[in-house]
């Protein structure tokens, strides 16, 4: 009943099909463990390469271990907990930081599906019939991870990180989830299996394609802020707020902060392969006994791209600033995305309604961009609760502004 | 569904549901921290969450998640945070005389007419529990959620998106209130 979409549970829950999913669970888990050492490596070494430097070199070959070791030393770091914490708050939200990211990891399909002892088994860890809600779900429950640790560090700057991260996230959670909405459209399902499965007829049945290539770089984008990975990452601007959020951690809690980076970053590569990519689909060569290798090889190249794609961001392109990631948010990525689903609705029920829906977007984006044009040059009071940032009047024009009041 | 119809597996999830929610509601009031307190109701939102997945209702699920304990809850936070409210030591002030009392009794009036509605069963869908009734299961829900929406209540969806709209550019307009009466600048 509550796994429905799943055909392993279709005759019954008995012991074999506990064993296999506690397998899928610790193989998914180990795998995916080491993909993320793997990810950190990569990130840095990769990173290093395009500044120039040599990146981590001294443990293991090409300084695989480098993680590992890391790792370890944070271990045995001394973990402080600042005086004027929250102590509950502030050892609870690196869990929230991490369990999210892995929750979300488990819809993702890394492949086709297996026949084990007479079951079917999707090589997915769960395939619930709400499937991409889950990833919604999970990307909203993030959110507690970074804005609570901030709260509860008892300290300004994580503070004012923590109030960033929230509007930041909920703000492109809208954007996020109308894109999803064309997605599912299209594909008539909610389960991830089901969009990879409407994916799979080639490279002209990708969602990227189907839907033209404007809800994959909403989505993108979107994702990349929920993120906050650079350009993005207003967050952890250390120009402006010391580390962000994670400045008065340290030891376990900060590698913990510091793994959920790096996993969500895996994941979401993953999930944007599932929903635009095709998953798993690709070219599979007629070989007897592997030809479920080949998914898997296909949905890990899709996957490892992605993955460099938000390596690249990081090294290549300048940080927005607060006021211009909320604009680019709410002004362009909401309207456009919203507009988009209208049209692949449209052409959804028939050619014609989708071209007078296309139509009747471009007016409703004349209109908006007057409205924004009027918007802008508009003049605020200096009272307005919200001014725009960069016309807020200097100290001294406030200064002349209160001694004039007196005066007069 | 007869009483005696209920399997180990759904009474051990229906235990932890009920367990979440009521200790997290619990919390809400007793925790002193508006932060804990704010926690302590994502505790119950998620055991509601655990609830509906019970029914079969995995999309009304989801969207708990998604909508209360991943945007309100959030925003309850970011006021909190804004605010301060959680650091200061002076909040013992009542801001209005009386709600107490008030509260208690509204909570006396609506926990004693629940009780009573659901004494005499049969008051929203017709049977007593509707788990194992005709209800669509998994995927099926969006298909029924959205006939209904979309067809049956069309109105009253629609003045509700309408209703949203106008309090959303009313509360901007209310925020944004420009006073350049004062002359300066």
């Amino acid at each position: 009943m509550i796994a429905g979409a799943d055909p392993l549970f279709a005759h019954g829950v008995t012991g074999i099909v506990i064993l296999i999913v506690l397998i899928k669970v610790v193989v998914g888990f180990a795998a995916w463990m080491g993909a993320v050492t793997m990810m950190i490596w990569f990130e840095r070494k990769a990173i290093s390469d395009m500044q120039s430097r040599i990146g981590p070199q001294r443990w293991g070959p090409f300084g695989l271990l480098q993680t590992l070791a890391d790792g370890i030393k944070l271990f045995f770091k001394e973990d402080l907990v600042p005086a004027e914490a929250d102590r509950l708050v502030f050892k609870l939200a690196p869990y929230l930081s991490l369990v999210p990211a892995l929750v979300t990891f488990a819809i993702v399909p890394i492949g086709g599906t297996l026949h084990v002892a007479g079951h079917a088994v999707q090589l997915q860890v769960a395939n619930p019939p709400m499937g991409i809600l889950v990833m919604l779900a999970m990307s909203g429950i993030s959110v507690y991870g970074v804005m609570l640790a901030g709260w509860a560090s008892g300290s300004k700057y994580p503070l004012i990180s923590s109030v960033r991260a929230s509007a930041q996230m909920i703000s492109y959670e809208a954007a996020l989830g109308i894109t999803v909405v064309t997605v599912i459209l299209v594909s008539h399902s909610l389960t991830t299996h089901g969009i990879v499965l409407a994916q799979g007829q080639g490279v002209w049945h990708w969602n990227v394609i189907r839907l033209g290539v404007v809800p994959f770089v909403i989505f993108w984008m979107a994702i990349t802020a929920e993120l906050n990975r650079p350009p993005f990452d207003v967050v952890e601007a250390e120009s402006e707020l010391v580390g962000g959020f994670n400045t008065e951690y340290s030891s376990i809690r900060f590698a913990l902060f510091y793994m959920a980076e790096f996993m969500n970053t895996i994941t979401m590569s993953a999930i944007i392969v599932t929903l635009f990519f095709g998953g798993p689909a690709g070219w599979v060569p007629p070989v007897a006994h592997l030809r479920w290798v080949f998914p898997i090889l296909w949905f890990l190249v899709k996957t490892g791209i992605f993955a460099f794609c938000y390596v690249w961001f990081r090294a290549a392109l300048p940080r927005l600033r607060y006021d211009q990631v909320m604009d680019l948010g709410w002004k362009r990525l909401i309207p456009l995305s919203l507009g988009w689903m209208l049209i692949v609705a449209g052409f959804l029920v028939a050619p014609g309604w989708g071209f007078v829906m296309a139509a009747a977007v471009l007016l409703a984006s004349v209109v908006l961009a007057i409205a924004f044009e009027r918007g802008a040059s508009r003049a605020t009071g200096p009272e307005s609760v919200l001014e725009p940032v960069g016309r807020r009047p200097l100290p001294e024009e406030r200064l002349r502004a209160l001694t004039d009041r007196e005066e007069g | 569904m007869s009483a005696t119809a209920y399997a180990l597996p759904s009474i051990v999830v229906f235990v932890t549901a009920a367990l979440l929610i009521v200790v997290g509601a619990l919390g809400v009031l007793a925790v002193r921290n508006p932060v804990h307190a704010a926690l302590s109701l994502i505790l119950t939102l998620f055991g509601v969450a655990v609830a509906f997945i019970a029914q079969s209702a995995d999309f009304l699920a989801a969207v708990q998640v998604i909508v209360y304990a991943g945007a309100i809850v959030v925003l309850f936070l970011f006021v909190i945070m804004f605010l301060g409210v959680g650091r200061s030591r002076h909040d013992h002030v009542e801001p209005l005389v009386g709600q107490r009392p008030l509260a208690a009794l509204g909570v006396a009036v609506t926990v004693g007419g629940i009780i009573a509605l659901l004494a005499s069963s049969h008051w929203v869908t017709g049977a007593t529990s509707v788990s194992g009734s005709s209800l669509a299961k998994g995927t099926g829900n969006v298909h029924q959620l959205g006939t209904a929406v979309f067809t049956t209540y069309l109105y009253a969806f629609e003045a509700t998106a309408a209703l949203l709209v106008i309090a959303v550019v009313g509360a901007v307009i209310l925020a944004r209130r420009e006073r350049v009466t004062e002359g300066a600048e």
